[in-house]
């Protein structure tokens, strides 16, 4: 059977450079970091050059660089670590948008039971914020702004260089979560005027398991996990140092070839988009353009997105959903409800994130087989039956 | 994928008496868009018997395989054996839903009931309406405005 993966934003295959990468410190180099005999202080090294490479990518300093479990982590502690700064001045509000990760919106509602108060923009229909939108919800209480470079599930890229701008000129710490863009856009964390960030290697082509917390040097980090003097006393534990080799690796190898890859995963975007646009009532989430080079979302009216995933993985398509169904949640997407998609429509919602391994012709296979099994489950939806007999309206024109 | 049990996934795949009866003797439809699943049952009902019963739903995997497996269950049957079936039997003959979903057998049962609540009213038959939850008394988790 055809076997196509479309769900990179998810997570996506490791690259042989990564694996390679990781393979001795599988094997032979074993060492602890921390150690002081020569095996530890092969991986001490190792780890140091990790570190360097990551570096080298955001265009920051070495010891700006803070490995973690992957971006939920990074999150946490960039969000913690500017609260607490925050609140030792008595500054105790927090801008964000609606659509920002869980990992994100979760913490900054734990931070409201323990009396922040935060602010989430809209985002309009596109899924675009600006920076004016930014500059006019900072107060003076404001201790932080913490917006994503790329949302997961819209693909919408958000004006981070002039957002970090204004957080700058306002003196406002600036954080933004940039697990999907990190490896797939050009990030430069000077040039962003980006204080904290969060990124996460299996996104980009390395292991499960590893992810970076960026933090502008004299900003000082709240520890999550306290014990050992790891990562400059800022994250205890003994680092996950094969992993931290396989992200170092798919994070060169990802910059490396960005502009040729981005060019091609866009053109496959689009071929992907202007495709599944031809089927009716259909809409694409997020903005057309300033969007992800491989993010493809829609929503179908009259469908349900999990029996659309089903169904798709039967033909051999690997895709996902913003669907409640598959989270055990009754709600659809708190993303396309923060685009204001009603809630039905929300529910009809497919994402399909490309890589640099898809083709074109694997797109005109989906962009078929998503028409197929749209048509198909439209034929059993009595919704649709009422859509076409004109007892309901469409939402999706 | 592993989160449905293999009958699930049949009934799922290929499910039984998919579509309308456009001279139905009853009609139940249950659920909301808005909560992601609506589940409309047709009734040809003869001698008290169920004829024939089609079906339409907009809905997740286990709401299509419920439906599937519930109009297989009164296929054929009197009518006091479909108003005796339960979300549990649906759920059981479909070996297991995940907890999350066992909502969509309870829409089964009651688009069953509904269309059957529905006979009874064409033909003005004085029937037992505390058999028939009321529509406001539904109460499993979801935001049902039927």
């Amino acid at each position: 059977m055809r076997h196509i993966y479309a769900d990179n934003a998810a997570t996506t295959k490791m690259s042989q450079a990564a694996i390679r990468a990781m393979l001795p410190y599988l094997d032979g180099i074993y060492g602890n970091p921390s150690s002081l005999h020569s095996a530890g202080q092969a991986a001490r090294e190792a780890l140091e050059s990790a570190r360097a490479v990551m570096a080298r990518g955001l265009g920051c300093e070495p010891r700006e660089i803070t490995f973690t479990s992957g971006g939920s982590e990074a999150d946490n502690q960039a969000i913690r670590t500017a609260a607490w700064l925050g609140a030792r001045k008595g500054k105790k509000h927090i801008v964000s948008t609606a659509f920002e990760h869980h990992a994100v919106l979760h913490t900054l509602e734990a931070l409201e039971q323990e009396g922040f108060e935060v602010t989430l923009l809209d985002v309009h229909g596109d899924g675009r914020i600006t920076a004016e939108e930014v500059a006019a919800a900072i107060r003076p209480d404001t201790c932080l702004v913490t917006v994503m470079y790329a949302n997961n599930e819209v693909g919408t890229v958000e004006p981070i260089a002039r957002i970090g701008a204004v957080c700058r000129e306002k003196g406002v710490l600036f954080h933004t979560d940039a697990v999907q863009a990190a490896g797939h856009l050009a990030i430069d964390v000077v040039r962003d005027h980006i204080d904290l960030l969060s990124l996460s290697a299996h996104k980009f082509h390395g292991p499960k398991g590893a992810g970076v917390l960026y933090a502008r040097k004299g900003i000082p980090l709240r520890n999550l996990i306290c014990g050992g003097a790891q990562e400059r006393g800022k994250r205890a534990g003994t680092e996950n140092l094969p992993a931290i080799m396989g992200m170092a690796a798919a994070f060169e190898e990802a910059l490396a070839d960005l502009d040729q890859r981005a060019a091609c995963v866009t053109a496959l975007r689009d071929r992907l988009i202007d495709g599944l646009g031809q089927i009716p009532h259909s809409l694409l989430n997020g903005h057309r353009t300033e969007r992800l080079p491989g993010n493809v979302s829609f929503c179908f009216e009259g469908v349900e997105g999990e029996s659309l995933l089903l169904l798709l993985d039967d033909k051999g398509v690997e895709a996902s959903s913003g669907s409640a169904c598959t989270s055990g949640s009754l709600d659809p997407s708190h993303v396309l409800l923060a685009l204001g998609r009603p809630h039905e429509i929300a529910h009809g919602s497919l994402r399909l994130t490309l890589s640099h391994e898809n083709t074109a012709e694997e797109v005109d296979y989906m962009i078929d087989a998503v028409t197929q099994v749209v048509e198909y489950l439209r034929g059993i939806s009595p919704v649709w039956r009422d859509l076409q007999s004109g007892k309901q309206n469409f939402v999706i024109q | 994928m592993a989160l449905y049990s293999e009958t699930v996934m049949d009934h799922f795949r290929n499910p039984r008496n998919v579509g309308v009866i456009e001279d139905a003797d009853g009609v139940g439809e249950v659920g909301n868009a808005k909560c992601g699943d609506i589940m409309k049952i047709y009734l040809k009902i003869r001698d008290d018997v169920i004829e024939d019963v089609k079906f339409e739903t907009f809905g997740c995997g286990s709401a299509i395989a419920s439906s599937s497996m519930a109009t297989e269950m009164i296929k054929g049957r009197p009518l006091s054996e479909a108003l005796a079936l339960t979300n549990q039997a649906v759920a059981q003959a479909l070996d297991g839903l995940p907890a999350h979903k066992l909502h969509c057998s309870v829409l089964a049962e009651e688009a069953i009931k509904k269309a059957v609540q529905d006979y009874y009213e064409r033909q003005g038959v004085d029937y037992d309406k505390s058999l028939f939850p009321a529509c406001d008394s539904c109460d499993h988790g979801c935001c049902h405005s039927h």
